[in-house]
């Protein structure tokens, strides 16, 4: 696998597992116009996963956009960590969605600026929507975070627990190093100051502590996943996993 | 020698409504970017309003059924991702049949298409479809959606 294919891939996964994640909101959001708009965030992620697998198919030359997404094992998936954790409550789901946001849309303005012409497109378009992901995930914290005393306790746990899962989105390895180098990828350790001033921000207007590092996890890019994948996985592609290339 | 074919193929395509919103054509929604002729080819580039917009299948379905219906089989759809789309591309009157229709048209002020009143509550960033956004109006109280500025 070429370095590109691999970049690629690395993106289209954490937009596909994520849009996975909040399809399971369809139906059960907490109120209608959340459902609809937890739902229409996940069409955005499936429509960005799209765009990406699309260009990985054609880099890779043999397999296809959906072979991508359904026939491959857990070993072989390369998104972040994060995206895969369970949703949880809703406020659960905020706080990962938030921490996650924050770095896409800060990862997609510079990706919009790739050598790489057509991640430079799928990035200025994918960079839209993210900008009003951030906005909902940002808003919801911030009035659960200054909500009542329980709202407040349950998204302050649920950011300790998600918190190790965000060292992964700024590492730099020898994939991202050499894209770095040819000027196609990003310089995911340099948005970190950055992504601390959104959070910050947020944390402080939400009045929620922001926790220390300690453990920090790691290994999504390179195919480690938490338990969790497996299952989400098991449920996504199981129609074409039983019906290979079933077509309705 | 193809200009004439080109022009009534945009033509064409300007009796392809949106098949979410009617009222307008896949044209005047800006998603066809540029027709061209390349080897005894039509190359039709559309470009999606969202990513994951659900719509551009049934429109891509919708041109396809529409041209061949007028004995034009030598194209090919395109999708294209540069530039993005935006609402920029809307034309006066495009924003004018929106608002006819009950959908307050993207602009910085969100004015009620029922009553005109500048005094409106977004209710919700996200609506029935990727693109609309949930307000309702303070005057008159009428829930209604907006075409979100993207």
């Amino acid at each position: 696998m070429t370095n590109l294919l691999y970049y690629t891939l690395r993106i289209a996964d954490s937009s596909l597992i994520l849009g996975q994640r909040m399809s399971e909101w369809c139906s059960k959001g907490p109120t209608l116009e959340e459902d609809i708009a937890l739902s229409n965030i996940s069409l955005d992620m499936f429509g960005q996963a799209n765009g990406f697998y699309e260009y990985a198919a054609k880099l890779d030359g043999k397999n296809s956009a959906d072979y991508f997404a359904f026939h491959r094992n857990e070993r072989e998936f390369f998104n972040h960590q994060i995206v895969e954790l369970e949703n949880g409550h809703f406020g659960k789901t905020i706080v990962r969605n938030f921490l996650h946001d924050a770095f896409n849309f800060l990862f997609y303005t510079k990706l919009s600026e790739s050598n790489d012409k057509t991640l430079a497109a799928l990035a200025a378009k994918s960079l839209k929507e993210v900008k009003y992901h951030l906005r909902h995930s940002s808003n919801w914290l911030i009035r659960l975070g200054d909500g009542t005393e329980e709202s407040n306790y349950k998204v302050q746990v649920s950011l300790e627990e998600i918190w190790q899962y965000t060292a992964e989105l700024f590492e730099m390895d020898e994939v991202d190093n050499e894209l770095l180098i040819s000027g196609i990828g990003v310089d995911n350790k340099a948005l970190k100051a950055q992504w601390d001033e959104i959070v910050n921000n947020t944390l402080n207007k939400a009045k929620l502590k922001r926790p220390t590092d300690t453990y920090m996890a790691t290994g999504g890019k390179k195919g480690m996943h938490t338990e969790h994948l497996g299952f989400l996985l098991a449920e996504m592609q199981f129609m074409q996993r039983s019906y290979p290339d079933a077509k309705w | 020698m193809q200009n004439g074919k080109i022009t009534k193929i945009w033509e064409l395509l300007n009796t392809v409504p949106d098949p979410e919103i009617p009222v307008i054509s896949v044209v005047e929604l800006g998603v066809i970017r540029d027709v061209t002729y390349i080897k005894k080819r039509f190359i039709i580039s559309i470009t999606p309003t969202y990513s994951g917009c659900p719509a551009v299948k049934t429109f891509q379905d919708d041109i396809t059924e529409c041209l061949k219906k007028n004995d034009i089989t030598n194209f090919e759809l395109q999708i294209i991702y540069s530039p993005a789309w935006t609402t920029d591309w809307m034309s006066k009157e495009t924003k004018a049949k929106l608002k006819k229709y009950g959908i307050a048209p993207p602009s910085n002020i969100v004015i009620c298409p029922q009553c005109d009143s500048e005094e409106t509550i977004l209710i919700s960033d996200f609506g029935a479809t990727a693109c609309k956004a949930l307000y309702k109006c303070s005057n008159c109280l009428e829930p209604f959606e907006f075409f979100k500025c993207i």
